[in-house]
Parts: C-alpha cells; structure tokens; sequence
C-alpha cells in the first residue's frame, strides 16, 4: 500500500517536473491519472502503467499523454490499448459471456450460501419444535407423571 | 450423514485441481487480439540502408515471418541459434524489426552472431511494436500473403514452436516449400 503511494507521488513529482513541456490542464491530468491507474502495465502484469517503471509502461504513459492531448476520449484510449494488448490491459475486465462467471460468479455464491442457510435455520426450528396437538401432550404428561410414581 | 463430511474435502480437492492446473501455465503468455485481424500497417527504414524503407504492403503474397528483437534483448540471444538454424531452411521469409535499439549495436550484433533476417527494419521509439502490441522482445508474428496475423508467439523461439505452431500453420497458408 505504502509503496502504491509512494508510487504515485513518484509520478505526480514526475509530471511537475515535466509540467512546462506539456500542455495538460487540470481535468486533463486528473484524466492521465485516472487512465494510467486503469492500465495494467505488461511486463511487470501486477502494476498499473501508472505505478510501473518498465520500459513499457513509461511508453504506454507517453501514449496516453499525447492521446489526451490530441482530444482523444478515455474510450477511445482504451479501446486503442485493448486493440493491440487484449481486454489483459484493462484491471477492470469488460462485462461478455466469457466474464460472465468472474462478473456475477460472487453474487451467485453468495445468493446460494444465503438460501441455504435460510433452509438449513428453518429445517433447525422445525425440528426443535415439534408440534404436538393437546392429545398427544397429555398422553406425554401421563408417560412423565406415571414414571415418577414408580 | 457421513457424507456430509467429505465435502469440503470435494471442494478442497477441485480448488488444488483448479490451482494444479494453473501452475501449468505462463502468465507471460497473454493471447492476443491481433490473430486473426490484419496486421497493423507500417512503413520503416531499413537497417542496412536507412534511406530505403519496408511496409507492410511489400509483403503482400507471401507468407513471412515478423521477429522482434534488440541488441539488448537476453531472449533474443537465446533465440538466436534457433532462427539461425530456421533460416537456412528457407522456408519463409524472415524479416527482422529491431525494437528500440541503437542501429550501431544491432549491426554489430548481426556481424557478430549472424544474420538470420532476409532483411531489417529499425523501429527506435518502439511505435510499430506498440501497434503490434509487443510488450516483451523477443516476440514472432506468422503473417499471410493477405497480411493476416495467424500466430503470435511470445518470447525466444524453440525448435519445437517452430514444428508444431509455424510449420503447420505456414503449410496450411500455403507457403511452404
């Protein structure tokens, strides 16, 4: 975690630096960031392009940069690194049949665990409850009383 | 009952198969989405003679084989023998892409081990590696005489990758001789 934001503040320290080359405002630079923390940089596969100082992830940073810059959208950026990198590229994997599972995987476990909890409490009252109609509670007293008086 | 008991041993035995499983294999290895789609077009100096150029359009009505390397690439020295040894059987056309790399090392690097390519484009800031998206040299692209990707491979070339993925797939696009 310490080492996340230390990352970070590695590269907002890096864009200062670099602030008078470039003509990003604010919002566009709150872009740059956000996009490049969404970005899995390749080589290193647990480090956003962001946090990466791979070769690699230093070029896919200049790419969004100057994608920004041009006016690109962030899908448009996006969808440009999934062309050439896969959905892989993407840490938020896209919703389709083959995401399917890992998408709604969780809820339905949880869904289940849930229902079979519910079924397993109610079967658990039923059976520490019996019920007995007034017949069979006066024939169990006379059993109880019987058995003392012996 | 009884059985009740065994099953999260079940569970615990399909999540060691699961995990089993994936021990086998690369996470290096990420599919891409160019196989099967045209390759990305490009136009780029060639290393013996800057001022001339190749593009993917020269390449058109034959099978050929893009191989991604630098100087500085330890998989590529790997690799080396293996292409060496691929290209004497002239089966395809091998065409080189040194990725960001300086043209004095790349060439002395050719003199040196030997030169595997038919010929070599230079490509210094990496951007038709990135329309290819290469993301860790060496890398191979198998491309038709349409200019589609059939096959991607990731990392130094074997001689096994060679038989059982480009040979195949090279007699099927018609190539081979």
């Amino acid at each position: 975690m310490t080492c996340r934001i230390a990352a970070k503040l590695l590269l907002l320290a890096g864009m200062l630096c670099a602030a008078p080359a470039m003509a990003m405002d604010a919002a566009q630079e709150a872009r740059f960031l956000t996009l490049s923390e969404h970005l899995r940089c390749l080589v290193c596969q647990n480090q956003s392009i962001a946090e990466s100082n791979a070769d690699l992830a230093r070029d896919l940073r200049d790419q969004v940069r100057t994608q920004i810059e041009a006016g690109r959208s962030d899908d448009e950026i996006a969808s440009y690194m999934v062309a050439r990198y896969g959905d892989f590229v993407l840490y938020k994997p896209p919703v389709k049949p083959l995401t399917w599972a890992l998408w709604f995987g969780p809820a339905l476990l949880f869904a289940g665990g849930l229902a079979a909890l519910a079924l397993r409490l109610a079967r658990r009252r039923k059976e520490s409850a019996p019920d007995l109609d007034v017949a069979a509670r006066e024939r169990a007293q006379k059993l109880l009383e019987s058995g003392r008086s012996q | 009952m009884k059985a009740k008991f065994l099953i999260p041993l079940g569970i615990f035995i399909v999540l060691v198969g699961f995990l089993g499983y994936g021990l086998t294999l690369n996470p290096r290895e990420i599919p891409s989405p160019l196989v099967g789609k045209p390759a990305p077009a490009f136009s780029a100096p060639r290393l013996d003679d800057p001022a001339r150029s190749l593009a993917l359009a020269d390449m058109r009505g034959k099978v050929w084989l893009l191989n991604v390397w630098a100087s500085w690439c330890t998989g590529c020295a790997e690799e080396h023998d293996t292409l060496m040894q691929f290209s004497r059987r002239r089966a395809l056309p091998i065409i080189g892409l040194d990725y960001k790399d300086a043209p004095a090392d790349a060439e002395k690097w050719l003199r040196q081990r030997g030169n595997p390519y038919d010929l070599t484009i230079v490509d210094p800031k990496g951007q038709i590696g990135l329309d290819y998206g290469v993301y860790g040299v060496p890398e191979t692209f198998l491309i038709d005489a349409q200019g589609v990707v059939l096959h991607k491979h990731i990392g130094p070339l074997t001689p096994q990758a060679i038989e059982s993925k480009i040979m195949p797939l090279l007699a099927q696009a018609g190539g081979a001789k």
